[in-house]
Order: C-alpha cells, then sequence, then structure tokens
C-alpha cells in the first residue's frame, strides 16, 4: 500500500527542466505558489496556465502521468469547490429549498478560481519532484538553507537525515512486509477485527521493526564514522552545485512571469 | 614496527544492571599481541564470540584497548588528534552490507569516504572510478544499492573504503551474510586489492576456505590467540582446529582422515589439484588404485 503514493516520485527523463540547478526548481516553485495568490482576474490564471504548460512541455513528463497524481486531491478538490459554490454570498443566480441553499454569481467565480489554483499548486509542486532527484532536493535545501546556520539550525545534520531516511524507506518496507510475514505464519491477524483489534494486532509488528531500525542506525553511525565522517565541517562535496548559464535563462523566465503574472493578474 | 601492531591489548566489556552499576566485565581480548606487515593478507579465524570482531575494532580506533596499546601506521590509537588519519589509514568494512551503505546511487556511496575526507571534487571522481573499477562494479555506478546482490553490495563497500585510500583494509566477516556465490565474489575482490593494489588486508572470518590464500593466519579463542602461522601449519593441526569448535576445509580434513588410515600423504593439504597429485604419487608408490581417489574430485 505504501508502495503506490506517488507523491515525491521521480520521473526519468533527460530534460532540461531535469537538468536544472534543484535550488532553481525549488525557489521557482516557492514563488510559483506564492504568485497563485496574488491573482484576482482571470488573466492572472492564464499566464500562470501558460508558465506551467512550457514548463511542462520542457521537462517531456507525459501529462497524463502529471494528471494521474492528481486523483489523490480529487475529493478534497471536490468539497472546496462545493463549499465556495454554495456559501459565498452575493447575487444569488439560482436557489434551491426555498431559498437557504443558493448559488451567486460571486460563489461560482470563487469556486472556480479556487479550483484553479488547488490545480496549479499540485501540479507546480509535482513538477518539482518529478523533475528532480530526492538526494539533489535535499542537497538544493541543504544549500540554500545554509545562511539559517546563523541561527544555530543545523542545516547539514538534517539534510544528511532526510537523505538517509530516503535511503533506508525501502529497506524499511521490505523489513515490515518480512516480520508481517513471519508474524502471520505464527498465527498473527492483521486483516480481521475492529479498529481498536487491528490497532492491537499492529504491536507485533512495530516492536521488532523499531529494534531492527535502531540496531540498523547503530550499525550505520559506526559505519559513517569508520569512514571519517565528522559532520558538515570541511566535507567536500562530490556534486558540487554550480549555476550554470541555463539557470541564468531559468530565473529569468521566472522574473519575467512574475512581473506580467502578478501586473497583469492584479488589474 | 608493521602497519598494525598491538601490545598486549586487553579489552574488557563492563557489564552493568539496570540502574548502571558495575556488575562486572567480560574480557573479551586478553593479552593479545601481533604485528602486521605492510602488504600482507592476514587472516583471523574464530568461533563466535572468540573476540575477534573486537580486536578488529581495535583496528580502525572504535574502541581502545582497557590496557596495552594498538599502533596504526605508527601512530597510537588512542591520540586523540590522529583519530581520522587512524580511520583513513585504516579502513574498515562491517558485516551487514545493507547498514554501511549511506548513498542512494553507487557511486554516491563510493564517494563519501572521500568528501568526508574534504578531496577535491575532481579527485573524488577519479577515486571513485578506480575504486569501483578495482572490484569489478563499475558498470553499476548509477544502480541504487537496493538493486544489488549481496557480494555485488559488499564490493560497494570495499570500493567504498577503498576510495579513501587506505593502506590497510580491515574486513569484518563480510561474507557472514551472503550466499555462496557472493562469498566467491567478495573474496576474490578481497584477493585482488591484495595481489595488484598491494593492500594490507585483515579478513575476518569463520569460513576456513578464505582463509587458504593469506599470508598468516591467527586463530583466537576467548580472547586470546590460539594458533599463530602460515595456512598450511594451521591446517597441519586438525586436532587442534577441532578442539577450538572450527571446521577444516573437506579436502584437509578428506587428507588428514587418509593419512590416519596409514596413506603417506604430505600434511596441510589445502586444495584439491594438491590432493590430487598426492594421491597420483601415492598411487605410483604403491601401485594400487585408492577408491578413494575419485572422491576428491567432487567434494
Amino acid at each position: 500500500m505504501l508502495r503506490d503514493i506517488t507523491l515525491g516520485q521521480y520521473y526519468q527523463t533527460d530534460s532540461v527542466i531535469h537538468r536544472l540547478d534543484p535550488r532553481v526548481k525549488l525557489g521557482g516553485t516557492l514563488l510559483f505558489i506564492i504568485s497563485l495568490f496574488f491573482f484576482q482576474n482571470m488573466w492572472g490564471y492564464v499566464i500562470a496556465a501558460a508558465f506551467l504548460a512550457l514548463v511542462i512541455h520542457l521537462s517531456t513528463v507525459p501529462f497524463r502521468y502529471i494528471v494521474k497524481g492528481m486523483r489523490a486531491i480529487l475529493f478534497l478538490l471536490l468539497i472546496t469547490v462545493a463549499f465556495n459554490l454554495f456559501l459565498t454570498p452575493g447575487t444569488p443566480l439560482v436557489s434551491f429549498f426555498g431559498g437557504h441553499v443558493r448559488i451567486t454569481y460571486e460563489g461560482i467565480r470563487l469556486a472556480v478560481f479556487i479550483a484553479l489554483r488547488l490545480c496549479f499548486l499540485i501540479i507546480g509542486s509535482s513538477m518539482m519532484t518529478l523533475t528532480t532527484t530526492p538526494n539533489n532536493l535535499t542537497d538544493g535545501m541543504e544549500k540554500m538553507l545554509r545562511p539559517l546556520k546563523l541561527f544555530k539550525v543545523p542545516v547539514h545534520e538534517v539534510a544528511m537525515m532526510m537523505s538517509i531516511a530516503l535511503r533506508f524507506i525501502p529497506i524499511l518496507l521490505e523489513e515490515t512486509d518480512k516480520i508481517m510475514k513471519a508474524q502471520i505464519a505464527r498465527g498473527a491477524d492483521f486483516e480481521s477485527g475492529k479498529l481498536v483489534q487491528r490497532a492491537k494486532a499492529m504491536v507485533p509488528l512495530l516492536v521488532p521493526l523499531f529494534i531492527s531500525a535502531f540496531r540498523r542506525a547503530n550499525d550505520l553511525a559506526l559505519a559513517m564514522e569508520a569512514r571519517c565522517y565528522r559532520g558538515g565541517e570541511g566535507r567536500a562535496k562530490m556534486k558540487p552545485l554550480i549555476y550554470q548559464k541555463r539557470d541564468g535563462i531559468a530565473y529569468l523566465c521566472l522574473g519575467l512571469y512574475l512581473v506580467a503574472g502578478i501586473g497583469i493578474g492584479r488589474l | 614496527m608493521g602497519i598494525i601492531k598491538a601490545q598486549d591489548v586487553v579489552y574488557e566489556y563492563v557489564k552493568r544492571d539496570e540502574e548502571g552499576n558495575v556488575e562486572g566485565s567480560i574480557r573479551a581480548v586478553d593479552q593479545v599481541s601481533l604485528d602486521i606487515e605492510q602488504g600482507d593478507f592476514i587472516a583471523i579465524l574464530g568461533h563466535n564470540g572468540s573476540g575477534k570482531s573486537t580486536l578488529a575494532k581495535h583496528m580502525n580506533a572504535i574502541l581502545y584497548p582497557t590496557e596495552g596499546c594498538v599502533w596504526v601506521d605508527g601512530k597510537d590509537t588512542r591520540a586523540e588528534e590522529e583519530l581520522w588519519n587512524i580511520r583513513q589509514s585504516a579502513g574498515m568494512v562491517f558485516q551487514n552490507p545493507d547498514n554501511q551503505i549511506i548513498g542512494q546511487v553507487v557511486e554516491e556511496d563510493v564517494g563519501f569516504g572521500p568528501e568526508n575526507m574534504g578531496v577535491p571534487t575532481k579527485e573524488i571522481w577519479e577515486r571513485v572510478e578506480e575504486s569501483l573499477k578495482a572490484v569489478g562494479m563499475y558498470q553499476y555506478r548509477k544502480h541504487s544499492p537496493n538493486k544489488l546482490s549481496g557480494g555485488q553490495k559488499q564490493r560497494v563497500s570495499i570500493a567504498g573504503v577503498l576510495a579513501m585510500h587506505p593502506k590497510c583494509i580491515v574486513l569484518d566477516e563480510p561474507t557472514a551474510m551472503l550466499d555462496p556465490n557472493g562469498r566467491k565474489e567478495v573474496v576474490r575482490a578481497v584477493r585482488a586489492l591484495n595481489d595488484v593494489e598491494k593492500i594490507t588486508v585483515i579478513l575476518i572470518t569463520h569460513y576456513m576456505e578464505e582463509i587458504v590464500h593469506a599470508d598468516k593466519v591467527f586463530v583466537m579463542d576467548q580472547g586470546r590467540i590460539a594458533m599463530e602461522g602460515t595456512p598450511r601449519e594451521i591446517f597441519s593441526r586438525v586436532e587442534e582446529l577441532k578442539a577450538l569448535r572450527l571446521d577444516v576445509p573437506q579436502v584437509t580434513l578428506l587428507a588428514y582422515e587418509l593419512q590416519k588410515q596409514g596413506l603417506d600423504l604430505p600434511r596441510g593439504i589445502l586444495t584439491i589439484p594438491e590432493l590430487v597429485a598426492a594421491l597420483e604419487r601415492e598411487k605410483g608408490s604403491l601401485k594400487k588404485d585408492t577408491p578413494e581417489g575419485k572422491d576428491k574430485k567432487c567434494p
């Protein structure tokens, strides 16, 4: 079940977007999301859509693959649209049940905007994870957040923890599977019963899993120390992040989009 | 003084009760002295709990001796300012391949050690390439470690240590969790390091077959060095090995049993061709066929 999560999944192709510096993509995604909240008319969304279309086209990730990831938020989308549609006060267009429930002109407008905003938000951020490997992403984050070191935030350590966590997810999943099978073989029942019973049934799964995770962590720490790991100080980078020409161009495009989008979108 | 020298090393694990009071201690390593020459292939044998892994951890300054002294490349392991130099000159490969691979891509994992040492980027890439080639894993450099077999993962771990340009590599039961094929792969890679790269290898194991090619073998029991010598010398003492609960390779055991039955074979036979040759000679002198002669070809 955990294998089905598409969030943060990387789509392997070799496009310009894939090769961009992760800092550009991280910053770009953030600015793109913020820009969505500035729009007050249709034109802003048109520009955002055009910008997204350009990015998707350049990334060569199939559009259907991106939309597939949207299914997860379909329910959330519907609820949001419904609330905005029925509960916004203003000029009524249609009303049901003797005027208790009505759809207003403002409601339709708001619902459409919210829906577009949510869709763009999800597509925009999944464009980042689809085109950036998790490793690259942590590297980019580490470098972008480096100024926080002044406030004693352990930036390098957090980035290291993230990449180790990512490395061990498949191993621990496999282990969970193994323990589950071992416990089922001894008569454990994970499938039937009420919620409370099911939660209780998880105990014989979680305890060995935690013990093994701690043991692994201990081994890994030893192995890292044996290979001279001593924190971020004085550490060289095998794949250092250096801005290329294409990153400059990407920043320029982003700037143009922001000026155009917010300038026109707020008219 | 060789690359690694231990003098009267004692290591005690302190046992504590639930409140943290000292209950007693266990001597894992007891009065061990050894001197390992640069370029040697050393094997340390012993059954579980014989103290061989504890001894290995002294060679990388992960543990410090309770009594006595350990020098790595002439440096006392207790000197704190030399810690990272010691760990760089004596690399260590552990038992579980999954728990020592840090990178999500093979080449990134191999680069981890040099990254920590602050090696310039260009040189890191050169080191990664040569190390992966040395263990025969270069074509897998872009793969995820999760998709590799146990033997391949262990070779990646060896490459990761190799990229730090160590003078000596300590392998703590690197084959214990592998299948026979993976074991062969790893042993072959380790031998190549010793033959081609001239790196001192200290192989800790309880598989007898792996030590046949060693220059020198130490057998440990209850924290002490019980036997010491070349593989041939060690294997000629079958009874002693049995008393230490160690299995002698099948060929050696067979030769030993034949000897006991009155055949005139040399002591300490290590390989199948050796035994076949010895039996041929024996056949020539006795002018009589030995029915056991056929069995050796498929032990």
